[in-house]
């Protein structure tokens, strides 16, 4: 099978494919250049050591090629799927709760998911990204304190308000679509 | 899927718990609110993942220096066996009771142990951290809860049945977002017995004399 072509629009998802179906090694080291380094840097601005941060970094990046194929482009960008991983990484770390996740969709990562609801999804995350690039300083340090975990639920919701748009999601598409059929 | 469109959902959670959930600020017991609240509402999930989006764009911006050997290191982790190996994502049985919920109570409705609290209303403290509580609560069809303040932040989510109090009405996957500022008696429809799971990360403030002496003994 011919790798898909990289596109600027799903970044790594070309990688990610050969991860999942031929355990690829330079696909993951082309993962491991562009994502370890801003694993361990999001590690350490949410107060993790150095040292602690550069292992669990690993961690991150040894559960992405170990779970490729829960990957779904349809439904998260590749960095959008590294950070749910590491932020499950840190809560482990800080606190060894649990960590309750919603019931699955009945739908599942397919394996030929529909190729518009992907390039929508990545779409819609790179125009996310440039919301956030372009806000001003401090507004954009507002929500990256959030995600480092140095706002409580009560001071995020002087953040939440912020005009950043949403991603549509593959749910959202999914009803708009029998909207369309039906109407 | 065992929830049907959550079209009927009228009380969803607020955006800032919904990033906090996606941030991995929140303590368990809210997260566990969340986690079932998103299980029934399509609405509430879409706005979930605008916000993971979010924490991927924010982990994107930029990066620290790696160890020289860290990616040797890495490969020299890896296992080469095919995922086609490794089991599929099992979806969840339908029950009464979303998927994350049954995890916590090992079973669904009828494996729920409770504690009679007075009134016929009972209650089941489920096990998370001490961050904040979490219980289930059973109020039989027609009753209350006895009239309480909250010194925090309360969320109760209807599982089956409904209640009214001063404020709404909730009926069944409807989230009710109550703080300090909110004094209310929960009344459960008449139809059917209610059963909520609440979630506060300070103690309930009681009116009366009873349940407030009896409040360490509930651990509500």
């Amino acid at each position: 099978m011919a790798p898909a072509p990289q596109t600027d629009t799903a970044p790594f998802v070309a990688d990610m494919i050969l991860i999942r179906d031929h355990r690829d090694r330079q696909a993951f080291a082309r993962l491991f250049a562009h994502f370890a380094p801003r694993v361990k840097g999001f590690l350490m601005k949410s107060g993790t050591e150095a040292g602690v941060a550069e292992d669990c970094a690993q961690d991150v990046m040894v559960t992405v090629w170990n779970k490729a194929h829960l990957f779904d482009p349809s439904r998260a960008s590749v960095a959008t799927w590294v950070f749910t991983i590491a932020r499950n990484r840190r809560i482990d770390l800080a606190r060894r709760d649990r960590r309750p996740e919603p019931e699955d969709l009945g739908w599942g990562p397919e394996p030929e998911a529909a190729q518009d609801d992907t390039v929508v999804l990545q779409q819609e995350t790179e125009q996310l990204a440039e919301a956030l690039a372009s806000l001003p300083d401090r507004q954009r340090e507002l929500i990256e304190k959030c995600y480092f975990g140095d706002l409580s639920h009560r001071e995020i919701a002087d953040v939440t308000g912020l005009p950043l748009g949403t991603i549509k999601s593959r749910i959202r598409l999914a009803l708009d679509k029998l909207r369309h059929a039906m109407g | 899927m065992p929830w049907g469109d959550g079209m009927t959902i009228k009380h969803h959670l607020t955006e800032n718990l919904l990033m906090g959930y996606a941030a991995g600020t929140l303590p368990e017991a809210f997260n566990l609110v969340v986690a079932s609240h998103v299980s029934m509402c399509d609405t509430c999930r879409a706005a979930l993942e605008s916000y993971e989006a979010l924490g991927g764009a924010v982990l994107e911006s930029r990066g620290v220096d790696l160890a020289d050997d860290g990616l040797a290191a890495c490969l020299a982790r890896l296992d080469d066996a095919p995922v086609a190996d490794r089991p599929a994502p099992v979806r969840p049985v339908p029950g009464a009771l979303p998927a994350p919920l049954r995890d916590y109570i090992g079973g669904d409705i009828d494996a729920i142990r409770w504690r009679p609290v007075g009134g016929g209303v009972k209650q089941a403290i489920l096990p998370t951290s001490d961050a904040a509580s979490a219980r289930l609560l059973f109020i039989p069809a027609g009753a209350a809860v006895p009239d309480h303040g909250h010194r925090g932040m309360e969320l109760t989510m209807v599982l089956q049945g409904a209640f009214a109090d001063e404020t709404d009405h909730f009926g069944r996957g409807d989230v009710e977002i109550a703080d300090e500022e909110l004094e209310h008696t929960p009344v459960a429809d008449i139809g059917a017995d209610c059963i909520c799971l609440a979630a506060t990360d300070a103690p309930l403030r009681f009116r009366s004399l009873i349940p407030r002496l009896l409040q360490p003994f509930l651990k509500i």
